[in-house]
Formats: C-alpha cells, sequence, structure tokens
C-alpha cells in the first residue's frame, strides 16, 4: 500500500511541472504586455517603459524567468499582482471561500435533483417520465451557460421579483468577514435578515452553476442502474419476491453509485476551477473571475500562481481518490 | 376587513415612509474593482471613482458636471506675471476623515500638501516607494520635469515653483492624482511600522469616507458630516462591484442599484421607455478619429490625405456606428472645450471631388494600403470593425483597396506607437478639460513615439501650441488653438470621425445626479428620494 502511495506521489512531480511549465508560457505567449495595456491611448515612453519592465523582472531572457518564478515557487512565494500590487496567495484565500460555497451548492443542488431523477427513469424504463428526463438533461448539457443566467435572471430577479440579481448578500447587510463563508458569516452576525438574504443570492448562480452536473449526474445514475438492474442478482432478489423498494434502493442503488459518485467527485474539481462565466455574470466575487480578469490584464503572476493553487487543488483531490480506490479495491493498487 | 385594510396600508405606508427618512443610502452598481485605493498609483476611472472622485480633495476642483475650475482645498492663488510661481491660499478648519486607524489631531494644512506632492516627485522622501509605489499619471503628465519646488510659506500658504511657465497647470492639479493626504496618518502609519496601510485605508477630506472594501464585491462609504462644503445628502454610499453590463441593467430595474455606468447600446431604447429610469445623457469629452501614419507610404503626402478623408462618408458612420448618438467631428477638439474653433470647415463628403484629388496627388489608379481597427469597444469609437468596413467601402469608390488589420489591445497600441501602420483608429478622451490635453498629448512633436500615433511633427503646429502653452491669457490661449486647429485641417494628419455621447441611466428617485464630463462618477450633492 506504501509502495502505491509513493508511487502516485512520485507521478505528481511531473505534473506539477507541466503546470508551471503551460501557465508560465501560454500566457507569455498571448500578445500584449501588461504596461502597455494598463497605459492604454496614452501609452508610455520606451525608457519608462523599459524600466518597469526591469522593475517586474520581465526583460530578463524567458528561461531567466522562468527559473526565477520556479524557485520563488518552491520557496513558497508565488509573486504580487501587477495591478493591484496584493500578494497572490493573499489574493486567492480571500476569494477561494466564495467559490467553494457556491460550488458546493450547486453540487447539492445537482445531486438532490439529479440522482432521483436519474433513479426513477432508470426504474420507469421507456416511459414518458424517462424520455422527458433524458430530454431535459440533454438540453441542460447543451445550455450556453451565460444565456440560461441572464434567462433565469430576467424571469426571476427582473420579472418576477423573487431573488436578487446579482451579488452574495443584499449591499446593505453589514456582514464582517469572519470565515468568508457568508453563510456561516451571516449566521454569526445574528442577523436573520443576512442569513435569508445569503440564501436567496444564493439560489439562481447554484441552479446554473449546478445545470450541467445535474444533467451529468442524472444521465450517469440513469445509465449505471440500468446496467446494475439488469444483473443477476437482481433477477434473484426479485424472484425470492423482495418488495420492490427494497431492491430498488438497497441491492441495486448501491452497486450503481460508484460510477456516480466518480463523476460527482469529477465535477466538484471542474465547479472549482471553472465557475468563471457564472462568477462574472452574477458578480460572484469569485477564483474563476479573478482569473478571467488577470489574463485580461496579462497579470501574469495571478495568472501562474492562480492558475497553480486551483491544479494543485486538483491533483490532490484525483491523488486522494487515486488512493481511497486503491484502498477500497485491491485490484487497483496491485495492478502495474 | 376594510379596516383592516386601510390599517394595513397606513402601517406599511408609515414603515415605508420611516425607511425613506432615515435610510438614505444609494447603491452605484460600478464597473469593475478598483486596483487600489491610491489613485497616485493608478489611471483608471473605475479606481477614481472608488477614491478620488469621492474619498479625496484636490487644491482646485472642476465644478461638478463641467469643465470649470473652482476653488477646493486652496481657497484662492495667485499666479506671478511670468505665469512660473503658483501661491496657494488653503482653506482653514478642513477635516480629515476618522477611522479604526486614524484620529487626526490637527486641520488639514500645507504639510499635507507638500506631503501628497512629494511622495510622487521626490524619490528620496520616504513614502516614495511605499507599496511599490509607481507614479503614472504624475509621470504621465511630466510634472517631475515641470515642478522646480514646492514650499511651505507658512501653514496655510504654499507656492509651487515652475521650471518654465506651463497654463495647464490649474487643470493638471484638479486631476486625481493631485488628491490630498494626511502627512499625519502616513506618519502615525510609518511609525506603527505600516506605512503601506495608507494606500488601502484611505484617509482623506472629501464628501464620503471609506469603511470597507470586499473583494471584487462591494465597496462601502459613508457621509463625511464634518465636510467642509457640508455633508452629503446621502448618509450611506455603496458600490456594488458588477462587471457585466446586462446584469447592471437588470440590477437597475430591480431596484438593487440606482445609478450604472456603461449600459449597452442595445439596451438604451429599451431604457429610454422605462418609466422608473432616468437616461441621462452629456456630450462626451472625446474625440474618434481615423489617424494617418504620416511617414509612411503615399499617406505622408497631405494631399492624399486631404482626397481619403474627402472619400469618407462620416454622416452614415455617424448613424450606423454610433447609432445616431454623436455628432460628427471637424475638429481635433471636442465642442464642449474651450477654443473649438467653430469656423473651421470640414472636408466635404464627395467621392467624386476625392477621386480628382487622388489623382492630382499622383495616384490616378488608388494605391492599397491597411486600415488597422482596434480590438475594443470605447466611448469614442463603440465598433470600431464596423467603422473600419465602412471606412474601406468608401475608399474603394475611389480606387483605394484597403485591408482590415486588427491586433490584440495591448499589441495594437505598442505597434501603432512604434507607426507600424498605415491609417489606424484611435480615439481621445479629455483628463482636465485643457485643448492642451489633446493637442499636445495626440499631436504635438514631443509625443511622436509616444501617444502621437500619426508621427505627426508640423513645426506651425507645435509653435503654436507650445506657445499656448506659455501664457496664461486665457483669450490669447484661445486664439492660438483656433489658428493650431486650422493648421491640423489644412494638413489633416487625421480624419475626424465624430464626437460621441455618454449615457447614463439613473433610477428617478435619485436626485441632482449629474454625469461627470471627465467619464468620472461623483455622488456629492446628490440624493435619493
Amino acid at each position: 500500500m506504501l509502495q502505491f502511495i509513493f508511487r502516485r506521489l512520485l507521478l505528481v512531480v511531473p505534473t506539477f511541472i507541466g503546470i508551471t511549465l503551460l501557465t508560465f508560457f501560454l500566457i507569455r505567449l498571448i500578445p500584449g504586455d501588461p504596461i502597455e495595456l494598463l497605459a492604454g491611448e496614452r501609452g508610455v515612453d520606451p525608457a519608462r517603459h523599459a524600466m518597469l519592465m526591469a522593475q517586474m523582472g520581465l526583460d530578463q531572457p524567458i528561461l531567466v524567468q522562468y527559473m526565477h518564478y520556479i524557485a520563488d515557487v518552491l520557496r513558497g512565494n508565488l509573486g504580487t499582482s501587477i495591478s493591484t500590487r496584493e500578494p497572490v496567495l493573499h489574493e486567492f484565500l480571500t476569494l477561494f471561500p466564495a467559490t467553494v460555497e457556491l460550488s458546493l451548492c450547486a453540487t447539492l443542488f445537482a445531486i438532490i435533483i439529479g440522482l432521483p431523477a436519474g433513479i426513477l427513469a432508470a426504474v420507469k424504463r421507456g416511459s414518458v417520465f424517462d424520455h422527458s428526463v433524458m430530454t431535459i438533461s440533454l438540453t441542460g448539457y447543451s445550455m450556453p451557460i451565460f444565456w440560461w443566467a441572464l434567462l433565469l435572471m430576467l424571469v426571476f430577479s427582473v420579472n418576477l421579483g423573487w431573488t436578487p440579481v446579482s451579488g452574495r448578500i443584499d449591499v446593505t447587510y453589514w456582514v464582517d468577514d469572519v470565515t468568508g463563508f457568508m453563510l456561516i458569516d451571516s449566521l454569526l452576525s445574528d442577523d436573520k435578515g443576512a442569513f435569508i438574504s445569503t440564501l436567496s443570492h444564493l439560489i439562481l448562480p447554484s441552479i446554473v452553476l449546478g445545470t450541467i452536473p445535474l444533467a451529468v449526474i442524472a444521465r450517469m445514475t440513469r445509465s449505471s442502474m440500468l446496467e446494475v438492474l439488469g444483473e443477476d442478482y437482481i433477477r434473484t432478489a426479485r424472484a425470492k419476491g423482495l418488495a420492490p423498494k427494497r431492491v430498488i434502493f438497497i441491492h441495486a442503488l448501491r452497486n450503481a453509485l460508484i460510477p456516480v459518485i466518480t463523476v460527482i467527485g469529477l465535477q466538484v474539481g471542474t465547479l472549482l476551477a471553472g465557475a468563471i462565466l457564472t462568477e462574472t455574470i452574477f458578480a460572484w466575487p469569485g477564483v474563476g473571475k479573478w482569473l478571467i480578469e488577470a489574463i485580461h490584464r496579462r497579470d501574469y503572476p495571478v495568472v501562474q500562481g492562480g492558475i497553480l493553487i486551483v491544479a494543485t487543488l486538483i491533483i490532490l483531490v484525483n491523488l486522494l481518490v487515486d488512493i481511497l480506490y486503491g484502498v477500497v479495491n485491491p485490484r487497483i493498487r496491485h495492478n502495474k | 376587513m376594510k379596516r383592516g385594510l386601510a390599517v394595513f396600508a397606513a402601517t406599511a405606508l408609515a414603515a415605508a415612509m420611516a425607511t425613506a427618512a432615515q435610510a438614505s443610502t444609494l447603491v452605484y452598481c460600478s464597473e469593475g474593482s478598483p486596483e487600489g485605493f491610491n489613485p497616485q498609483f493608478y489611471t483608471s476611472g473605475t479606481t477614481f471613482d472608488a477614491t478620488s472622485k469621492n474619498i479625496f480633495d484636490k487644491l482646485v476642483e472642476f465644478e461638478r458636471g463641467t469643465t470649470t475650475i473652482v476653488p477646493g482645498l486652496a481657497e484662492s492663488w495667485d499666479i506671478s506675471e511670468d505665469g512660473t510661481v503658483y501661491t496657494f491660499h488653503l482653506r482653514k478648519g478642513v477635516k480629515f476623515h476618522t477611522s479604526k486607524l486614524f484620529k487626526p489631531t490637527r486641520d488639514f494644512n500645507a504639510d499635507d500638501v507638500l506631503f501628497s506632492f512629494n511622495r510622487q516627485w521626490k524619490k528620496d522622501d520616504p513614502f516614495h516607494s511605499v507599496s511599490n509605489g509607481t507614479y503614472e499619471y504624475f509621470d504621465a503628465m511630466d510634472m517631475g520635469n515641470l515642478l522646480k519646488s514646492i514650499e511651505k510659506v507658512d501653514d496655510y500658504t504654499v507656492k509651487f515653483t515652475l521650471t518654465h511657465p506651463e497654463a495647464p497647470f490649474l487643470a493638471d492639479i484638479a486631476m486625481d492624482f493631485a488628491s490630498i493626504m494626511s502627512k499625519e496618518y502616513a506618519d502615525n502609519m510609518m511609525k506603527a511600522g505600516t506605512p503601506e496601510k495608507i494606500d488601502m485605508d484611505p484617509i482623506g477630506t472629501g464628501p464620503f469616507q471609506f469603511v470597507q472594501y470586499q473583494k471584487d464585491s462591494v465597496i462601502r462609504y459613508v457621509g463625511n458630516k464634518d465636510y467642509w462644503q457640508g455633508a452629503p445628502k446621502i448618509d450611506k454610499l455603496i458600490f456594488s462591484i458588477t462587471p457585466d453590463a446586462s446584469v447592471r441593467y437588470a440590477k437597475l430595474k430591480a431596484g438593487e442599484c440606482q445609478v450604472m455606468p456603461y449600459p449597452n447600446p442595445a439596451d438604451l431604447a429599451e431604457m429610454k421607455k422605462d418609466a422608473n429610469i432616468n437616461l441621462m445623457t452629456q456630450a462626451g469629452l472625446n474625440v474618434g478619429y481615423l489617424g494617418y501614419n504620416t511617414k509612411k507610404g503615399p499617406m505622408a503626402k497631405t494631399e492624399v490625405r486631404k482626397a481619403l478623408n474627402a472619400a469618407i462618408n462620416k454622416s452614415a458612420i455617424l448613424e450606423a456606428v454610433y447609432q445616431g448618438a454623436g455628432q460628427v467631428a471637424k475638429n481635433p477638439l471636442p465642442p464642449t472645450i474651450w477654443s473649438y474653433n467653430e469656423d473651421t470647415v470640414d472636408d466635404p463628403y464627395d467621392p467624386e471631388l476625392a477621386k480628382k484629388m487622388l489623382a492630382e496627388a499622383g495616384y490616378p489608379d488608388g494605391f492599397e494600403t491597411t486600415i488597422w481597427a482596434m480590438p475594443v469597444q470605447r466611448p469614442y469609437n463603440p465598433n470600431a470593425r464596423r467603422m473600419a468596413e465602412m471606412i474601406q467601402a468608401d475608399w474603394a469608390k475611389i480606387g483605394v483597396k484597403a485591408k482590415i488589420v486588427s491586433y490584440e489591445w495591448g499589441e495594437y497600441l505598442k505597434r501603432t506607437k512604434e507607426g507600424e501602420q498605415d491609417a489606424f483608429m484611435l480615439g481621445w478622451t479629455g483628463d482636465n478639460g485643457d485643448p492642451d490635453n489633446f493637442l499636445s498629448v495626440l499631436l504635438g512633436c514631443a509625443a511622436v513615439g509616444g501617444s502621437n500615433r500619426s508621427q505627426w511633427c508640423n513645426q506651425e503646429f507645435d509653435d503654436l501650441i507650445n506657445q499656448a502653452k506659455q501664457v496664461s491669457d486665457q483669450a490669447k490661449r484661445t486664439e492660438l488653438y483656433k489658428q493650431a486647429q486650422v493648421v491640423f485641417k489644412r494638413e489633416a494628419p487625421w480624419a475626424t470621425i465624430a464626437h460621441s455621447v455618454v449615457f447614463e441611466p439613473v433610477r428617478k428617485e435619485v436626485k441632482d445626479y449629474k454625469i461627470d464630463p471627465f467619464g468620472g462618477h461623483i455622488f456629492y450633492g446628490v440624493s435619493v428620494e
């Protein structure tokens, strides 16, 4: 087992190097430098441009820059944002809780709806319900997120006035930043209104962000259930005269869930990294929006550092999942 | 039942009135996050809105909604005969904000003025390199070379001496980078070992006091009750950061905010119809133009440029690109700036004539060239690509075959600066309402290789604008700038296209909001009913 973990850990090293290489060189491949963009129409004179580039170490050969960057990363220094002059790690930590909160709510939404829908569709295979679940989930899967978000916003926020348009909480509430998780902070603030406002602000973005995972989960659950329902032991269980509910929930579902859980895990990873559109539309102060703005501004340290942290998190989650598989299933552990 | 309803209605009404009376909160759906809270470091309007426009004062200010210079923290000033010495008499009894970190023990005085300028100017100032300070605007306005000395005459008198007479100087120090900050606060923070705090938790003398910033989400301010011009009518000012224009509009409609900047052009028609929204407009302090590279190819010839100008159908562009929201430009200055020359005659739109002119210039069969189109939307040019296509079609009629070229924005700026282009699109929004801020910056010889992307250096024009910079008599300056515009028109380094109109939707309950000609968002003097 230890050997297995060690092997997996060794594999992390090249992945990690790959990520630093990719982020470092890709962002530099995009034309335009941060200083020129900052100056805009006004322009900066060449001498000053050179001075500022030197100040940021951008005048050195690219390989030297990369070496410096790697040396800094190994020392735990991810650099300072060019535009805000704040340490990248600090900015990340300020924004990450918002992303986590939104991703968790979206996942929860996707599971609560997607799982039962998938099970029911499998059990009632070929029925009208089955067909509608499959059609709706295919639509959900192919939905352009920004359009879906604006549509929901127009209907529920502007026309019906049921939900707020955007943000994390009604701006008239002053909630102190304790944990960074607005749900917890608003509870701590002793103001019921603040908590309710936070909840209502979470509804639309969670639905929007959860739509694709929901579709994936529903479809996965259905096909996995169908496969399991066709197994011999299910027929045996039925033949024994067990109640249909017991057959479905105890015998079938437990086995059908294994691939579903894998998919949910993968979705959570992508949600953490990729809530970019949802965050931008709902003015959600999270990591996705932060990264996309940094790319627009050619804020090299933020792009490199931010992506590195997110990627590291995903690597860690995957590593954990792999190790767990190894624990659960000896066949994976011993396979070369 | 009826009675119950009446009681309910009365209670609801009373409750509504009570909230209206106590909570005068204005929520502004801002378009982005400020880069920081010290306006000396940055050049973006978003940062200025969050700082200098509402938290800080300057020695002199622009009267709200105009480009007129009025006294600010300086009550009055004298200018020496030769125009090189400016003596400012400071206002007494002005209080700095009080925060958790800082309780001022004295009023604003000359030390604060010296501190605010020296930090940006003197490399040996203890605060010069705090927060990795680079002072973009101070340097861009060439203040370092303009200033000779700043002296404190007494607590309430400061003397600025310049290296040469510079008429736009007053307008320069009304700009955002010249915001006055507290020296006492800076000293306290230095003693506490956290000098960079002054750039994160700003203390000013302005109408609103900074309270809290939640990154990428909300900025909160409270009204400064001790403000020297009287307490603002808004108690709480909140910036709700909303980057998407459609979402800003949705929030405005839902009443989640009362003022929003930069609406989508596509939403304007609907905004006009909305009974809850007052769509405010104002002629922008801007110009959108097609510049010619005067150092390269056929366009180096004035006759060719004039012919190309005559081929462009500007009114069609105004309709198609600006949706009619603006006016055709004939001068490089917008008509809202003083010294705008009413008498210059614009190039006629006449393809036949243009063809003839082109033949006379030595290109009877036209030539091949490129038009560079910006990749971004700007107030002075909402759709550069479309504009380029229209000009391409116009030029094709006189035999000039133009290819449209575009680059990523940073690259576009860099390459046009270096003069790689033939014809290129760009524009400008004024910083300080002085004609010099357009003519020198965009067309002066000193700006070639920088912001003068036409690479145009005309001695006659340059002498006129340099002379106008040195005299302080406004009538004389006006005369000189008018002549400069005549030279510009004759030499045609640009095809001036349009001056656009700026739109700002505000909810009906907002009173006395005024659009700032410089594109800022100022909330002093505004009230919410």
